[in-house]
């Protein structure tokens, strides 16, 4: 039943190392993670050429972050891989929670309708990270350097010098920009002293990956202090090609060594899923979890992403789903900046937007958490009642945290926000992630992220202007006019927008709403365009001039 | 909405009897367990959370 066969991809030693000439690269990204992955591809989608330094060959071992949410799905889409994540993952929508012998209750994640892809899928990381790799390949503008693990970075005041040790020892180079995505232990991180503060919580994990011909269904289980594992919690989840993830809690007290021992692994697993099960093990791990952030996402020219920048414990599946957001973020800010149409303090709106982001999800684990383990007994007793009460009245059941799963943060703080001037206005508040809806182009169905273009994209209702694009200061922004340029034969988008005839949208290159307006007024977009990719007022006064 | 916080039980001695016997023969884990219950169906029916943070201020104060 053991399926996967870890690729190897082979190290190369890299022209500069042999000829042994410094050479300052705009971004370096350090870890070939899910989060370093999409760094290079989304970086190299808005033109920056990229290395990837790891200091592996291979990709993730075991199954790791396994839950995919629809935002990351459409970030992946518009970087090209969506596609086969989704036809290689499953998609599941009901949960069952269980509480000692019985049902407590059940829900269905029915997916909101007339959108391109499904709330949630699942998929072992080495999956994802093998279909990452493979597009990261076929992009000329991303290098791949596996067996190259940094040692030691040093921040000037325009880059960064590493010192990166190979099979043919060890050599410099310099970034003008450092994306450090090597986890949550990362080195990176130490190496320029930045703090990683938070809760650590004193309890332990086992995850096992199991390969097994079972016909449970395809749905997540999560029991409450089952009789197959008296007073701790139990997920099942379903991954590709009949592997099942099983997570044990262990409690505090129990010693990570012993417990990873096959014989001790297996009989817990027997027990749960009854003598006649066959099964094989195929990855185990133990783990303790904490909630930290670091202070600052950039330090200088580094910038921190993924669980480099936050850990969060894995209910409701916030730890690669937020990272690939960071990076979401992050891709377009940086390109504008190495391409001078932005100043470098639009990096520091990456910190407070993603930070902003990373604090709603440490909020929000925190809390399963604290519900999961409740850290007195009053806490306990509440905790039970709820799941007691949850198997009889409707009221307890959304009470009842076992995670909660993974959706964007707005960031309705955020100064690249154009605050409404109406207060009236329905649909997308700025600084939420643009929704979804099926349109039309020349006639034929497509999807609304789709039209929206790399850079800055204004969306209005009505066919208000004869132009196809706003020039902005440096560059311009593309101009997509409802009724021209796309229609919207449901009136799905209408509605998701809160649209009539006038009503104006302005997207960043990250598809977040930045500006609307209920009409269209081509020096209040200048001015938002301008605004939300980090110029001052002096500044925008200067450019839109 | 204020915690209301004047009387507002109509027959005092029956609700307090009542509830004093409801738990006579429990020990004190089930006791605790049947009060936890409690609370989180009285906090649902009240249901404004002004009215709940008031509450729980108010208990957590001693009462006063």
């Amino acid at each position: 039943m053991t399926s996967y066969i870890y690729p190897k991809f082979g190290y190369r030693r890299s022209q500069e190392q042999a000829e042994g000439i410094v050479k300052r690269h705009p971004i370096v990204v350090v870890g070939a993670g899910p989060i370093g992955l999409t760094a290079a591809l989304d970086c190299a989608a808005r033109g920056q050429p990229v290395v990837v330094l790891d200091d592996n060959d291979t990709v993730s071992i075991g199954s790791r972050a396994v839950c995919y949410a629809k935002r990351p799905l459409e970030i992946w889409d518009r970087l090209g891989c969506a596609a086969p994540m989704v036809e290689r993952g499953v998609s599941w929508n009901v949960g069952k929670v269980f509480f000692r012998d019985q049902m407590s209750y059940q829900f269905d994640l029915l997916p909101e309708a007339d959108h391109q892809w499904p709330a949630m899928i699942n998929l072992q990381q080495y999956h994802l990270e093998e279909m990452l790799v493979a597009r990261c390949r076929a992009n000329p503008l991303i290098e791949l350097r596996w067996k190259h693990r940094l040692l030691s970075l040093k921040q000037a005041a325009d880059h960064a010098t590493l010192a990166v040790e190979t099979p043919d020892g060890i050599f410099p180079m310099e970034a003008q920009w450092v994306i450090a995505c090597d986890g949550a232990n990362s080195d990176v991180r130490k190496m320029v002293g930045a703090e990683f503060t938070g809760q650590f919580f004193q309890d332990r994990f086992l995850i096992a990956d199991v390969a097994m011909k079972a016909d449970f269904p395809t749905e997540r289980w999560f029991w409450f202090d089952p009789p197959f594992h008296p007073g701790q919690s139990v997920l099942l989840h379903r991954q590709a090609g009949n592997i099942w993830r099983i997570d044990f809690q262990l409690g505090w007290d129990a010693n990570p060594e012993e417990e990873k021992r096959p014989e001790r692994v297996i009989p817990r697993i027997r027990a749960m899923l009854g003598e006649d099960t066959e099964f094989a093990l195929e990855w185990v791990s133990i783990y303790q979890f904490a909630c930290r952030r670091i202070d600052n996402f950039r330090q200088g020219r580094v910038l921190f992403a993924g669980d480099a920048a936050h850990q969060v414990s894995p209910f409701g599946a916030r730890g690669a789903n937020t990272g690939v957001q960071d990076i979401d973020n992050l891709a377009w800010k940086l390109a504008m900046v190495l391409r001078g149409d932005a100043s470098e303090a639009l990096l520091d709106s990456y910190h407070e937007e993603r930070a902003y982001a990373a604090d709603d999800n440490i909020l929000n684990s925190t809390r399963a958490t604290d519900f999961i383990t409740p850290k007195t007994k009053p806490s306990r007793y509440f905790r039970d009642a709820v799941l007691e009460l949850a198997r009889h009245h409707g009221f307890a059941r959304p009470l009842v945290n076992s995670g909660r799963l993974s959706t964007p943060t707005p960031y309705v703080t955020s100064a690249l926000n154009t605050p409404d001037h109406d207060a009236m206005m329905v649909g997308m508040r700025p600084g939420t992630n643009a929704a979804d809806a099926p349109i039309a182009v020349d006639g034929k169905p497509g999807w609304f992220l789709h039209c929206l273009g790399d850079g800055f994209t204004v969306v209005a209702f009505g066919k208000v202007s004869d132009k196809t694009e706003i020039a902005v200061g440096p560059f311009a922004a593309k101009l997509l006019l409802v009724g021209r340029d796309i229609e919207d034969p449901t009136g799905v988008l209408a509605q998701r927008y809160g649209a009539s005839p006038g009503t104006t949208y302005l997207f960043r290159p990250d598809q977040y709403v930045a500006a609307r307006w209920s009409g269209f007024d081509e020096a209040k977009i200048t001015e938002a365009v301008l605004r939300a990719s980090g110029h001052d007022t002096a500044d925008r006064t200067e450019l839109a001039a | 909405m204020m915690l209301y916080l004047s009387p507002n039980i109509a027959d005092p001695d029956d609700f307090y009897a009542e509830l004093i016997n409801s738990q006579r023969d429990l020990d004190e884990e089930q006791a605790l367990r049947m009060n936890a219950r409690l609370i989180l169906l009285l906090a649902n029916h009240i249901g404004d959370r002004k009215v709940l943070t008031e509450a729980i201020g108010c208990a957590r104060g001693g009462g006063g």
